[in-house]
């Protein structure tokens, strides 16, 4: 934030917001309203959670909940210990201490695969699609854990193999392909897209997982203004259409405080702040971790500013 | 040129073969293996029986290798063990050919397990050194396990027979090793159409990622070890109905590099490779051999040349690897890419 200028930063949530009030708007016709953390119960509960490497405390005590149905985001300034929460949550590091419960149901020594089949999804920050694949193979890799297909189905490619795959085949296209608007590029190998385009793919294969919780490791890093429109959108959208609960990390404020339902900092590791965007935004721990200490209501008022244009 | 191939469902597009001028070239391929051992002669034979095997166990290395990433040096050793177990099922219980295939693919598959076991936490180079050192200790077994293999000495093998029909020339045993081998590349390109497939290649491509998405690594690598040498095995125990006697030298380390060069010559990662590449490590030898006994010398000549001929063969194999990385099925991709296109583009 102390970095961007407010003026391309108010530009882009501008931009957001038009797609914001549409799918609002959409969700309360649906008879829903801004989801509430906390009043029911959380899908995704982190707790106490510390993780060190050595010495080094990457995560200290944290812990929060994610509503079913919310866009939860997590924000921090570089090195704050954001991917290393989300690799936590995923499995690949075992926390010193503490509990991650999905569903009620604690995961915190379930293997990263056993993860995946309860309905834990993610993207990651440097994109990590299959480059020796297709598009589409890419896609239907993302369904493996609810496959059945075993080797000698496969060898033979017969009966339930062959079932399966063309299964597969169609609702892939015709769920997640049309959805994202990437059937032009489907049988194309990953390697020689564009970088908003292997992130939407990336997307794409984290939706064949039939996800319950959707993790996006800055889905909007790095891409231009219309690509982040679209990614803004296509997140809205998963939440909205396939009720996938979003839990995301993004270092674009503009797009954060559109999007989230609740946003939740981090700093060093530590728990800064946890709340509603609006919350969030007056938390002084909050301005002061962004722009650094000095005068904390002068850069309360500047922040405002640039949300206020913002949205 | 290639018009007129639009799919109209899912199934025609994920088909292995999915245009008529395909099936014709298909159909083309198939009368000519049919042909081919009327009119060749017995040395023909002798190699294309030869090929065969070759591209069966190269096609077993390309699934480790090739799909899942895993650099194995131990191919010949899971050979040994298909050959020394179709042999010992021959000569002890004197069963069924196709069972002592079988059986040598599972044995094979077995000792694949156990070597593929370290593949969780050794990878690349010093994954192969690993499964260098399981060729040796399957070496010494075979040449001090004396009841079993027969020791330095090793086991004849009787002529495979089925249906009283014994197979004891090139010409019949190509009738049993080209249908095998066929099958059993068919298993593999239709292996690379489901779900383990591509948990092979996400395995290679970024294992890390592969676990996120629900692929449990150590289950998935020691299934790809399996596959391949059970392939190797099962290749193992045509190489023994093929030479009819097995000794510890039979499958020297060489031989795993053999295959190794074979697939990456003909394109790792692909079914088309592993047969072109073991097409083209099995036949140039040869055909250099025959190039330098057409040219007119004199004997002495003709053994100054032998060696220039393995210089040669050496020298080819650099420079597809220089020239062609992605390998044989490169070169032939662009072939066929020049007639789909041809005449409107060149």
């Amino acid at each position: 934030m102390a970095r961007d200028t407010p003026l391309l930063v108010s530009a882009l949530a501008l931009a957001i917001n038009a797609q914001h009030e549409l799918a609002a708007r959409k969700r309360q016709s649906a008879g829903g309203d801004k989801v509430h953390p906390g009043k029911v119960n959380p899908i995704l509960e982190v707790e106490g959670l510390t993780l060190s490497f050595g010495g080094i405390k990457a995560l200290s005590d944290v812990g929060f909940e994610v509503a079913p149905g919310s866009i939860t985001t997590v924000i921090g300034p570089n090195g704050a210990g954001k991917t290393s929460l989300f690799n936590t949550i995923s499995g690949f590091y075992k926390p010193s201490t503490g509990r991650i419960r999905f569903e009620g149901e604690d995961i915190t020594a379930t293997r990263p695969p056993a993860r995946a089949k309860l309905g834990l999804a993610r993207s990651f920050q440097n994109i990590a699609l299959f480059r020796g694949m297709t598009v589409l193979d890419n896609i239907k890799l993302g369904r493996h854990t609810h496959l059945r297909t075993n080797v000698l189905d496969a060898l033979f490619y017969f009966g339930r193999a062959r079932r399966e795959e063309m299964e597969l085949r169609q609702e892939v296209e015709e769920r997640i392909i049309d959805f994202l608007e990437i059937d032009h590029i489907r049988h194309m190998p990953v390697s020689v897209l564009s970088y908003g385009l292997q992130k939407r793919v990336e997307m794409a294969r984290a939706l064949a997982m039939r996800p319950k919780i959707l993790m996006l490791d800055e889905p909007v890093a790095g891409m231009n203004r219309e690509e982040t429109e679209d990614m803004a959108r296509f997140i809205l959208d998963v939440r909205d259409e396939w009720g996938v609960t979003v839990l995301m990390v993004e270092h674009d404020m503009g797009m954060v405080m559109d999007l989230s339902d609740h946003v939740v900092v981090l700093n060093f590791g530590k728990l800064i702040a946890d709340g509603t965007p609006a919350e969030v935004q007056a938390n002084p721990e909050v301005i002061k971790a962004y722009l650094g200490s000095g005068d904390v209501s002068e850069l309360r008022e500047r922040l405002h500013q640039t949300v206020a244009v913002g949205g | 040129m290639r018009i007129g191939t639009a799919r109209s469902s899912y199934r025609h597009d994920e088909a292995l073969f999915d245009s008529r001028t395909q099936y014709a070239w298909l159909a083309i391929l198939g009368v000519a293996l049919l042909g081919f051992p009327f009119v060749a002669d017995e040395y023909w034979l002798y190699l294309a029986c030869l090929v065969a095997i070759n591209i069966a166990s190269a096609t077993g290395l390309n699934i480790l290798t090739g799909y899942t990433g895993l650099v194995s040096l131990g191919q010949a050793a899971f050979m040994g063990i298909g050959a020394y177990t179709v042999a010992a099922f021959e000569q002890k219980f004197g069963t069924p050919v196709l069972l002592n295939l079988l059986a040598g693919g599972f044995v094979a598959m077995l000792g694949g397990l156990v070597v593929g076991l370290p593949s969780l936490r050794v990878k690349g180079l010093y994954l192969a050194i690993s499964t260098i050192a399981a060729s040796v200790v399957l070496h010494f077994v075979f040449a001090n396990w004396h009841s079993v293999t027969g020791g330095h000495s090793g086991i004849t093998v009787a002529p495979a027979e089925i249906l009283g029909i014994s197979f004891d020339t090139s010409f019949r045993l190509y009738w049993l090793f080209v249908p095998i081998t066929i099958m059993m590349v068919i298993g593999a390109a239709n292996l690379f159409r489901t779900r383990i497939g591509r948990a092979f290649i996400a395995i290679r491509d970024r294992d890390i990622s592969a676990e996120v998405l629900g692929i449990p690594l150590l289950r998935y690598k020691l299934l790809s070890f399996g596959l391949s040498s059970f392939y190797a095995g099962v290749a193992g125990g045509m190489w023994a109905y093929f030479f009819r006697v097995v000794t510890p030298e039979s499958f020297p380390l060489l031989m795993s590099i053999f295959f190794l060069a074979a697939i990456i010559v003909g394109g790792m990662g692909t079914i088309l490779g592993a047969i072109l590449g073991a097409i083209f490590m099995t036949m140039v030898p040869e055909a250099l051999k025959l190039i330098v006994g057409w040219l007119p010398l004199s004997t002495d000549a003709t053994l100054i040349l032998s060696p220039v001929r393995t210089i040669v063969f050496g020298a080819l194999i650099v420079g597809f690897l220089v020239f062609e990385p992605l390998g044989l099925q490169e070169i032939w991709r662009r072939i066929r890419r020049f007639f789909h296109l041809w005449p409107f583009r060149a």
